[in-house]
């Protein structure tokens, strides 16, 4: 007998007043008992509509089943079979625009919380499985993955899996793409980013860092190598600014370098190495996952006001709903429908405010969300000391601009086929963000997952 | 990991180091720059690749003691290892079309500098070199300098050696004396550099400084290294750091580096208490 409550298990979390003074873990995770209990809403749908709103097609009421009958360790095998990466997924997909959404239990009440129990299947089982990790001889075919995001990282560990050598190159100190230096570790534990990566490198994948490739070596160089095909995950990691004046005034950021700062090289923490502006009042431009990101960062950091400045209104934010829903809980104060028009300095050049005007919605443009209208007459000036612009990032040129061969979109996104990742040059693929701009991990894994199939079918076609 | 296979102490606060970094000298030219971490949890820190052995696989850099980060590096001897070392990054620098050319360096700005002196020398350029020191004590690669330049000019503040001045002095006087130069190419403090652009303005001629914002990644994806040229946004790293002098605005340049002075006293102070904790223990 299915359990037929309206609402979802409550997720045990840190008292807001607490958690946004600290970096740890906001939402706790299921207990077993909360877990089975809300496995039980499940109602186990025979046309399994949740599946259809995967973009990996999670064996959704499959692994929610094996949770109802204690089988932690199955249900996370249940998922690993479409997902490499579930702890993640679990914690930062939006599930209320996917699978959530989709769930007959929405029709009246609350969802099956399917994020949830994917979180709770993967923590148990890297809690309390100790798992091998067999390494598969190799076949002597290598190939290279550049960026170890998770659209790298998913192509990497399904191509190990089929005995290939794989190379990971990345840019920086450190793997792991938006999970180590942009989502902040009280939304994602940089520990567990780790473990996941572990897991790859037991298979025997290999990771250079501090690898720029297009600098370093060029497409072309790593086939002569010997790499056999090339998979580029590189993401979508060069920021925008919005033009107007004052936006190099000291105390002026990119959201990518404020969180660089404190998720990459730990600026939060006391005596760290690398510094970081701790401003009284802060304001985020955009309305996006990484405006919220860098909205709670700030008020971490011991910001007494921090804003989030968006053009539109909060139901055309694009941020997940749970962390609009938090970053308020925290206290962050909303100034939707409001753009900014310039950021004003003292005479020694720093940050002391911000002019914007308030915005109406028109007609729909061609994203089909209503666009802005600036209301004349309407600038108003907000006191801050810092502001942080987060407006979007685009596709890095450092390996277009060194691949002539590479096509490219008017936006700088590698063009691929979507189902193979095939580029325009012979042998290379791409995925995730690299190729769609700036959207989502589950997507840029889903890509990796299918660049991977793509590379396996395209190495043995070539023999 | 990266090990430090030389080190030399150039002044008694300019250290050289050479480094084992096979790719990164596979590919390295003048005019790039490379960005470390000493350690797991050390600040990534650029600096412009001063010589480079392809056959050796090794990158040489030389570098100021300012703050903590340097003052450790300094510490550091040969066999140790760096724990990251990242690069070539930025633009190499150009030079086509040079027959004549005057190479600037003020203080450490000489290190830097110098590799570009070199390049034009075995390219045929003929070189004017002109190095700013602050006195006598701080004098290094006099030798070098030598070597690459067809006439080499030393200031120092003091008097203490060559010319009592300032490089840009010396740089005036050459230009009222009918010396022509293709190219000016100035490399030190700011403040210097932007004293050189506005000498070399009135006579027109083309002069790349390199610019040393505050960077992170250095690959173009955190914008904290913008600089105002020409009156358009650059990434000083990958649009960088050579630029053209009389279209780069100094001033912010100055103020955007002085953006965390109060934290990096407090990083030496921190730093000076490790220090002091580990001789008593
Ligand atoms: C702050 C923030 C919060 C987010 N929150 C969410 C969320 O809650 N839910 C969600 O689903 N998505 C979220 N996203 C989006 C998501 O993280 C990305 O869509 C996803 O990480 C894209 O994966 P990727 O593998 O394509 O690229 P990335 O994760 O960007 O990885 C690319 C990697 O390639 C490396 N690289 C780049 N150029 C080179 C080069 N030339 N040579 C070598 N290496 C290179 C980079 O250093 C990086 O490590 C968020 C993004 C940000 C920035
Ligand atoms: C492209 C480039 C090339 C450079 N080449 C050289 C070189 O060859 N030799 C050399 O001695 N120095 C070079 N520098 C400057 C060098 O990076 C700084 O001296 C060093 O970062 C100081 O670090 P610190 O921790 O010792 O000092 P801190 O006390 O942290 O800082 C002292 C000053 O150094 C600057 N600085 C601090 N952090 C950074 C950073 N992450 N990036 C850039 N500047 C910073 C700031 O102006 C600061 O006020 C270069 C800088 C750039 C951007
Ligand atoms: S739609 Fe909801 S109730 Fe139906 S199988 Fe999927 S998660 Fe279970
Ligand atoms: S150092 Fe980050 S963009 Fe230049």
């Amino acid at each position: 007998m299915p359990n037929m409550s309206l609402k979802k298990v409550s997720m045990p979390e840190q008292d807001p007043e607490v958690r946004n003074k600290n970096f740890e873990e906001v939402a706790l995770g299921y207990t077993e008992e909360m877990a089975i209990e809300e496995a039980q809403r499940c109602l186990n749908c025979k046309h399994k509509p949740c599946v259809a709103g995967c973009p990996v097609n999670v064996q959704i009421p499959e692994f929610i089943t094996l949770i109802t009958e204690g089988k932690f360790e199955e249900a996370y095998d249940k998922i690993l079979e479409t997902n490499s990466l579930p702890a993640v997924c679990g914690r930062v997909c939006p599930q209320e625009t996917q699978c959530e959404e989709r769930c007959v239990r929405a029709i009246k009440g609350e969802s099956v919380a399917i994020g949830r129990l994917e979180r709770f299947a993967a923590d148990w089982a890297i809690n309390n499985a100790k798992r091998d990790y067999e390494k598969v001889p190799s076949n002597g075919k290598k190939v290279a993955v550049i960026g170890s995001g998770p659209a790298g990282l998913a192509c990497a560990g399904d191509l190990v899996k089929l005995g290939y050598e794989i190379t990971i190159f990345e840019a920086f100190h450190l793997a792991g793409g938006v999970l180590v230096y942009g989502i902040p570790e009280f939304r994602l534990p940089k520990s567990l980013v780790q473990k996941e990566i572990d897991v790859l490198l037991e298979q025997g994948v290999k990771i250079q860092t501090n690898m720029v490739i297009g600098k370093v070596l060029t497409i072309d160089e790593l086939f002569e190598e010997g790499f056999d095909a090339v998979f580029i995950g590189s993401g979508a990691g060069l920021p925008t600014f919005m033009n107007i004046p004052g936006e190099n005034l000291n105390g002026v950021y990119s959201a990518n370098e404020f969180l660089t700062r404190i998720n990459l090289m730990k600026a939060y923490k006391e005596g760290a190495e690398t510094p970081i502006k701790h401003g009284n009042a802060i304001a985020v431009v955009g309305g996006g996952n990484v405006a919220m990101d860098a909205a709670r960062c700030a008020k971490r950091l011991g910001a007494e006001k921090v804003y989030i400045i968006y053009r539109r209104s909060e139901a055309e934010m694009p941020a997940r709903l749970e962390e609009i829903h938090h970053a308020k809980e925290e206290g962050i104060i909303f100034k939707v429908l409001t753009n900014p028009t310039r950021i004003l300095g003292d005479d020694e050049g720093w940050v002391k405010g911000i002019e914007c005007v308030e915005m109406e919605l028109g007609e729909a443009d061609a994203s089909g969300r209503r666009r802005p209208i600036a209301k004349e007459g309407s600038e108003h000036v907000i006191d801050v000391d810092t502001v942080i612009m987060s407006i979007g990032t685009s596709p890095n040129p450092l390996i277009r601009s060194t691949t002539p061969d590479l096509s490219t979109n008017k936006w700088g996104c590698i063009v691929a086929d979507e189902e193979t990742g095939q580029t325009s040059k012979e042998g290379v693929f791409a995925g995730g963000d690299a190729v769609t701009g700036a959207a989502t991990v589950i997507l840029a894994m889903g890509a990796g997952k299918k660049a991977a199939a793509a590379i396996d079918e395209y190495i043995k076609n070539k023999e | 990991m990266y090990k430090i296979v030389r080190k030399e102490v150039l002044n008694s606060q300019v250290k050289l180091l050479e480094i084992e970094a096979p790719y990164v000298a596979r590919k390295a030219e003048p005019g790039q720059f490379i960005i470390l971490r000493v350690d797991e949890d050390g600040e990534r820190i650029p600096f412009t690749i001063a010589d480079y052995d392809r056959e050796k696989g090794t990158v040489t850099i030389i570098f100021q003691e300012v703050g903590a980060t340097t003052i450790r590096l300094g510490k550091m001897t040969e066999g140790d290892n760096l724990a990251d070392f990242v690069g070539p990054l930025g633009v190499a620098s150009h030079f086509e079309d040079v027959k004549k050319a005057a190479v600037i360096g003020g203080g450490l700005g000489v290190a830097i500098a110098y590799p570009q002196a070199k390049k034009l020398h075995s390219m045929g350029v003929s070189v004017d070199f002109i190095a700013g020191f602050r006195n006598k004590e701080i004098l290094f690669l006099e030798k070098e300098m030598t070597a690459v330049s067809d006439r080499l000019f030393i200031t120092t503040d003091d008097g203490s050696y060559g010319t009592k001045g300032f490089v840009s002095d010396v740089l005036k006087k050459l230009l009222d004396e009918g010396n022509e130069y293709d190219v000016v190419i100035a490399i030190g403090p700011p403040i210097m550099m932007k004293v050189v652009s506005e000498v070399t303005r009135p006579y027109g001629i083309k002069t790349i400084v390199s610019l040393n914002p505050i960077m992170i990644d250095g690959t173009g994806m955190c914008g904290g290294c913008r600089v105002t040229v020409g009156g358009e946004t650059k990434f000083a790293c990958v649009d960088g750091p050579d630029f053209d002098g009389h279209q780069v605005d100094f001033n912010e340049l100055i103020r955007r580096l002085s953006m965390y002075k109060r934290d990096e006293k407090a990083a030496i102070e921190r730093h000076q208490c490790r220090l002091e904790g580990k001789t008593n223990a």
